[in-house]
């Protein structure tokens, strides 16, 4: 299955980065040049929402530590909605879970957003 | 006649050229072969995503190194366990270490430059194996399987 990417953005000023499909060698730039071109226009805080994602690899634990560090520069955030444990688990073996935010939904997010402001 | 009966030992391999498209064909057919080989159904994702770890590093070396080369897998379906081998044709190409100078940033940036994929096999494989010959890369993994 191929990579849908799409995203919106909230009147928090967090843009939402709904991906579907299979995240891997193949897909991963596509992923990649959307959080490029999220940060070139100037999005700096980034929740990618991961519930439908059916496969994620290294690849595109690569592009979102990439995408991690894009926005760090300009003093902004990403994380992560995943509650699929199969995807979870490559978070933990790599242990990314550290690094990243990880929420059960973008309403979770975005509550734990307006308590740390 | 009865026609004889097929060994117990049972080889699918697998050639591809060294491109990402052909890495989920690689994942698709091996776990395809794991479940045919009795590998249980809650290991079969670990499957399909070690061995999609282990192509991927290979296509990446492979297109740095030799393009026209194919990357070769090796599917083992054997008594009490599900064989994966996974092998480039980069002479001393050393699988452990970093980025190397080679690598475009492009691609150094998709792979996270952190050798995440190996990683993920050493966490996800029963049991692993890597070597590195004159000849190229070999990752070895295997997962229990049972028999009816």
């Amino acid at each position: 299955m191929d990579l849908k990417v799409s995203d919106y953005t909230t009147d928090d000023d967090l843009t939402v980065i709904n991906v579907e499909g299979e995240i891997d060698v193949y897909t991963a730039p596509k992923l990649r040049e959307k959080l490029i071109d999220l940060v070139n226009k100037g999005k700096y805080h980034l929740l990618v929402d991961m519930e439908k994602v059916e496969f994620l690899d290294s690849t595109g634990l690569g592009v979102l530590v990439g995408g991690l560090k894009r926005v760090r520069a300009h003093d902004g955030s990403l994380e992560l909605v995943c509650t699929q444990e199969r995807i979870l688990k490559i978070f933990r073996i790599t242990g990314l879970t550290k690094v990243f935010g990880i929420f059960d939904s973008v309403d979770d997010a975005r509550e734990n957003r307006k308590k740390q402001k | 006649m009865a026609p004889e009966i097929a060994p117990r030992t049972a080889t699918v391999e697998l050639t591809f050229s060294p491109l990402p498209v052909h890495v989920r064909t690689a994942r698709l057919v091996a776990t395809a072969v794991a479940r045919r080989g009795g590998v249980e159904e809650t290991l079969l994702d670990e499957v399909r995503l070690a061995v999609g770890e282990a192509c991927s590093r290979a296509v990446e070396a492979h297109q740095q190194q030799c393009p026209a080369e194919p990357v070769r897998v090796e599917l083992r379906d054997g008594a009490d366990r599900f064989e994966v081998v996974v092998t480039d044709r980069v002479p001393n190409d050393d699988p452990a270490a970093g980025g190397t100078p080679e690598v475009s940033p492009d691609l150094a940036e998709l792979n996270g430059n952190l050798n995440l994929g190996f990683a993920v096999i050493a966490g996800l494989a029963d049991d692993v194996n890597i070597s590195s010959t004159p000849s190229g890369v070999e990752i070895t993994m295997s997962w229990p399987a049972k028999k009816d």
